[in-house]
């Protein structure tokens, strides 16, 4: 495993706030998906060690909860929510209009690698729908024209990169 | 009944202008002084305080907060933990959102006054994976709160001491479930634990007494003991005490979050004057009163019968719009309040589509640890979807209230309730257009909105 010496030193913290060192195991998790962008086959022999417990109990969490990953992702992540508010409010058209930006399918990579589509579960701001969550920010109200506009900014900032 | 004005006390800060999240904001608007008030009481007095008061969960269940705390085993001589249950994740709810993001030291000092009130010397807040920003935000709160002495070691100089630690969850609905929760932040799948014998006040975190509370209840908890239980109680109504803070989604022209004493606003005015009615030139069609897994209301249906007023027996009849939001008179008609989530569909939302909707979201979230719960949402999720995107039959009703009639009671934990209220109401509501959908599925319109 190949982690940033911060993200070393942020796993050794967190074990202490714990009495049971598994319950880590989570915190761990994310803690390496944030550093390398996903979990490679490898993570679930590391954090068993780091915790002292079974890689079975490692690989029982990954396969749990939907945020963890075990395949790479695009430069940007684009979760638009897909559940009823959102769905009342237009969701089904955000997420398709996403795709047509970026000339993807959900689940999958763009062909520029720059994002990856999610249709995700209730992101708890119904209120504000549809909502979408790009890497670690909401975006709220997101119609069609808003999807545009937030496609078009991802693709500026990608042009600059290159 | 006269429209009321909100009466904003967990969200008295939200939105305002000015008001940062950071301590200094909360300290100069008389922040942490109930907390300093607190530790020179006796903890029991502050537990008497919450009993009194008749705070209910504003999680979902509506559980008298001071009877859970009254369960909590206190002889074992096992460490007391306290949970904060902010995996806000019951479709339709967003209010621990907005206490998180600008006021989370209003939390933190209701979290605190509730350690210390049951002599808890570790809490933990799980918090939703979904809300990174509000973990980062949290975090930087608690530091805050101990370099001022506020949380940490000898706290307040009293000798107390009581540690707060974030926990973020990974994307799992069922991590709402106390005892999914409490597996979860062990470090495993969330699958909840039977009860008996695993009731989290005997058997919880590590085996030991623990409390999970909701977000919302922790703040009640900071103004009861401010106030006093008996200045909570005279607020809303009786057995429905305090304030309730609605999340209006859907189809009306102002959604958003609104704070009103319980039981003092009715669905009619909070969808009419408060949330300014349905969007132009619709009419409302249907509302889910307390997040998704409620059982959903139809407009123009009546509820009719006996209900208890003081000591009285006394008739009622009511439209939707006349129902009372509280969680007694919700439950009286068959429903509930839930989590304060209401949701609201308009005519142009075909029934079937929005059941598809909600059943693909079950589906997606059932643990799979009890066979009625996993197969069951699969199969209605895939019935429902069938119906819309390949072959509806007019007898799908009847096979769908089928599969929904054989999953609750039958599992570990109440998503098997959660999971077929949705159907068995959508049914018992709107059954004819069940029957009817495979004719009128061919003249749906063009363009209209794909809820699956």
């Amino acid at each position: 495993m190949n982690l940033k010496p911060e993200t070393l030193q942020r796993i050794d913290e967190v074990i202490t706030h714990y009495p049971s060192k598994r319950s880590a195991t989570l915190p761990l998790l994310h803690l390496i998906q944030e550093d390398l962008g996903y979990l490679p086959p490898e993570t679930f022999e590391w954090v068993a060690a780091k915790l002292e417990i079974q890689p079975i109990n490692v690989y029982d969490v990954v396969t749990f909860y939907p945020m963890f990953r075990q395949k790479p992702i695009g430069r940007r992540h684009i979760k638009v929510c897909r559940t009823l508010s959102c769905a009342l409010r237009g969701g089904y058209k955000t997420c398709a209009e996403f795709e047509k930006q970026f000339d993807t399918k959900v689940g999958e990579i763009s062909p520029d690698g720059e994002v990856t589509v999610e249709f995700v579960e209730c992101l708890a701001s119904c209120g504000t729908a549809p909502v979408v969550l790009i890497d670690d920010d909401l975006h709220e109200n997101v119609d069609c024209a808003k999807a545009k506009q937030l496609s078009d900014q991802i693709k500026k900032e990608a042009a600059q990169r290159r | 009944m006269p429209i009321p004005e909100q009466r904003r006390i967990i969200f008295r800060h939200i939105d305002e202008p000015g008001y940062t999240n950071d301590i200094e904001c909360y300290v100069r608007n008389g922040g942490y002084e109930v907390l300093k008030k607190a530790v020179t009481m006796q903890p029991q007095a502050i537990i008497d305080e919450v009993k009194k008061s008749g705070l209910r969960g504003r999680g979902g269940a509506g559980f008298p907060c001071g009877v859970k705390w009254g369960l909590v085993d206190r002889k074992s001589g096992k460490p007391i933990y306290l949970i904060v249950n902010a995996d806000e994740s019951e479709p339709g709810t967003f209010k621990d959102r907005y206490i998180i993001h600008q006021d989370p030291h209003q939390l933190i000092e209701g979290t605190m006054i509730s350690c210390f009130a049951n002599n808890v010397q570790q809490a933990y807040i799980y918090i939703r994976g979904e809300m990174p920003h509000g973990a980062r935000i949290l975090e930087r709160a608690i530091q805050e709160a101990r370099d001022k002495g506020f949380v940490g070691q000898n706290i307040l100089g009293t000798g107390y001491s009581c540690d707060i630690f974030v926990h973020r969850g990974a994307g799992a609905y069922i991590c709402g479930e106390e005892t999914g929760l409490i597996e979860s932040l062990e470090g495993k799948r969330a699958n909840p634990r039977i009860k008996p014998p695993f009731f989290p006040a005997v058997l919880g975190l590590y085996q030991c007494p623990t409390i999970v509370n909701n977000v919302e209840t922790l703040c009640h908890v900071k103004y009861i003991a401010e106030h006093g239980g008996d200045a909570f109680a005279k607020i809303g109504t009786p057995n429905n005490t305090g304030t309730r803070i609605f999340c209006v989604s859907g189809h009306v022209q102002r959604p958003g979050y609104y704070e009103f004493e319980t039981g003092k606003i009715t669905m009619g005015q909070l969808l009419y004057d408060v949330c300014g009615g349905p969007l132009p030139g619709r009419t409302f069609k249907a509302v889910i009163p307390g997040g998704s897994s409620a059982k959903i209301m139809r407009f123009g249906e009546r509820y009719k019968g006996k209900r208890k007023v003081g000591a009285d027996l006394v008739d009622y009849d009511w439209g939707v719009e006349d129902v009372p939001m509280d969680f007694d008179s919700l439950a009286l008609i068959g429903t509930m309040g839930g989590s304060g989530g209401v949701i609201v569909m308009d005519d142009s939302v075909n029934m079937v589509e929005a059941l598809a909707n909600i059943n693909a979201f079950y589906s997606h979230e059932s643990c799979g640890q009890c066979t009625p719960c996993r197969e069951g949402s699969l199969w209605m999720k895939r019935i429902t979807t069938r119906m819309v995107h390949g072959n509806a039959r007019e007898e799908d009703a009847t096979l769908l209230k089928s599969v929904a009639d054989q999953i609750p009671g039958r599992t570990i934990c109440a998503f098997g309730e959660a999971c077929s209220w949705p159907t068995q109401s959508f049914i018992a509501k709107f059954g004819d257009e069940f029957k009817t959908y495979h004719e009128t599925k061919k003249a749906r319109p063009t363009g209209a909105l794909d809820l699956v």
